[in-house]
């Protein structure tokens, strides 16, 4: 059901870990649906230097965590807010339908870490919205599955 | 390949397969017609019958093949539905039952039918007590399963029985999981209708069967020829309800040396893993269980994440996650047992059979740990809960 892209991001997941002085750092998801990400990153004269994250959930997300990751070091902000989650998807030759979700996660989980940094130091980020609650039961994932 | 998803489904015995390949081959004549060729076939029906029948305790006449569990759950519950509305509209289930059973339900409720869905305790049981209590007098059917596919839990299907049979009220049960594992007597348990698969014992897939009490008023759920007595239209499956049976009759041919030797098994993997890995749980109860049965859930990890690593050793087995059920919600058994979602995504279910060995689990018991621990280390509620603990501590 996976490509072998995804089964390899998840049998050798990069970035894995904590920033303990990261400059952002968003989590979404919640534990009622099965996965949750937790993205750090840091951030330096607008560029995204490091990104780690941490995932409680499927192959798929693990998957996507650690493309997503990898996509977004050394690229500007502005570049990193152009990522969505179908370039995600894309970037792992595709997701089964059921797994999209994941690939959105981990957009949403790029956006809350941004949104992180963009509120600590008072900025603010063209096209950049506050994150849902991650408490919130109904985000992005049902609409996504079908 | 190590083998630990066997309440999936299991592999064709050699003897049962060499039993069935005449029948797809020189053997191959329609039962209903009238030449040698054919005759011998219906010889062969009237055989496999007589197998399936003794095993359960019950007559020839009231075994009836079918294509496998689901038809026989459907046919059992929507037709004795339809036999008996003008009696009442009321069924009585329980939430853990296999989706050919609630999906069934929940279709009859769209039909004007009422279904009570009763809670199950901790351990997956529900008490006689409760069922006696959902009775009502337009109650005209009670389906509860033998033994759960997930948790192996084992109902108190005799108890259940006679309460049923006391109150008039007829009573169904799937026991797709129990067959082949379990001495099963529809008498002795009083039992009316129950369902069975073969492929969860060494059987071909796609044929199953359901034992009818004689007398019930079951109508057809496939309508066409006359087959199985008028009961149940179409063709014979010649070869693979003679796999069936054979399968059956070699299921239960020292049925107790050898659920002695799994049930060994099961415990000594229940206890390693116990001994191995934090933070766990065994779902499903204790004794009353399958004897092929293991289902634990380990905190902070997510179940299919596990079976992924797990394949990669070679070892199949499958989980209640969300990401394994083609939905978003984490198994229904698994809830009802009273576990948090979290919990029951990180379920790992793993069923034995008759060829695993105590190297195999040795195996598992190696890996497995590594492999939560793995997981873990990945796992940001599990970050959480490490800093809630260490902070607990410098409190104290």
């Amino acid at each position: 059901m996976y490509s072998e892209k995804v089964i390899n991001c998840f049998m050798n997941p990069q970035n894995v870990g904590e920033i303990p002085d990261a400059d952002g750092v968003g989590t979404v998801g919640n534990p009622r649906c099965g996965d949750i990400m937790k993205i750090y990153l840091k951030i330096k004269d607008n560029i995204i230097e490091d990104a780690k994250f941490k995932t409680f959930g499927c192959g798929a997300a693990v998957a996507t965590s650690t493309m997503l990751t990898q996509m977004i070091k050394g690229k500007t902000i502005d570049e990193a807010m152009k990522i969505t989650n179908q370039d995600v998807a894309k970037a792992l030759d595709g997701l089964p339908p059921i797994k999209m979700h994941c690939s959105l996660l981990a957009e949403e989980g790029l956006k809350a870490a941004l949104w992180d940094y963009a509120q600590k130091n008072q900025l603010t980020i063209e096209g950049l919205e506050p994150p849902e609650s991650s408490e919130d039961e109904e985000h992005a994932h049902s609409e996504a599955a079908e | 390949m190590i083998y630990f998803d066997h309440a999936a489904t299991t592999p064709v015995r050699p003897e049962v397969l060499e039993a069935m390949l005449p029948y797809f081959t020189e053997k191959f004549g329609n039962p209903s017609s009238v030449y040698k060729l054919a005759q011998a076939n219906k010889k062969a029906i009237d055989d496999a019958r007589a197998t399936v029948a003794k095993i359960l305790g019950a007559q020839p006449n009231e075994i009836y093949f079918t294509s496998g569990g689901t038809e026989a759950d459907n046919w059992a519950l929507k037709g004795m539905a339809e036999a008996l509305r003008k009696q009442g509209n009321h069924l009585i289930t329980t939430k853990i039952e296999h989706h050919a059973v609630l999906h069934t339900c929940e279709d009859l409720e769209k039909h004007g039918f009422e279904v009570t869905y009763l809670d199950v305790d901790e351990n997956g049981l529900v008490t006689p007590e409760q069922v006696e209590k959902a009775i009502k007098k337009e109650t005209i059917l009670i389906s509860i399963m033998y033994a759960n596919n997930e948790i192996g839990t084992i109902m108190p299907i005799a108890e259940i029985g006679k309460i049923a049979r006391k109150h008039g009220v007829i009573f169904h049960t799937d026991a797709v999981q129990a067959v082949g594992q379990l001495r099963i007597d529809v008498n002795r348990d009083q039992i009316d209708l129950l369902s069975l698969s073969g492929h969860k014992f060494y059987g071909p897939k796609g044929v199953g069967a359901l034992y009818v009490r004689r007398g019930l008023p079951l109508p057809s759920l496939l309508h066409g020829g006359g087959q199985e007595r008028r009961r149940r239209a179409g063709t014979e499956n010649v070869p693979g309800i003679v796999g069936m049976a054979k399968a059956l009759e070699l299921a239960y041919q020292d049925l107790e040396a050898k659920t002695a030797k799994i049930q060994a098994l099961r415990d000594y993997m229940i206890e390693g893993i116990y001994q191995r890995i934090p933070h766990c749980r065994l779902n499903g109860h204790r004794t009353l269980r399958l004897p092929n049965n293991v289902n634990f859930s380990f905190a902070f990890v997510e179940g299919e994440s596990l079976l992924l690593l797990l394949d990669m050793e070679g070892i199949a087995a499958s989980s209640g996650s969300a990401c394994t059920s083609g939905s978003l919600d984490p198994s229904h058994v698994l809830l009802a047992i009273g576990l948090p979602h979290e919990l029951a995504h990180g379920s790992l279910r793993l069923t034995l059979g008759e060829d695993n060995t105590r190297e195999e689990v040795d195996l598992l018991l190696e890996k497995l740990p590594l492999f939560v621990q793995r997981m873990r280390e990945m796992s940001p509620l599990y970050e959480d809960y490490l800093k809630q603990n260490s902070s607990a501590e410098l409190q104290k």
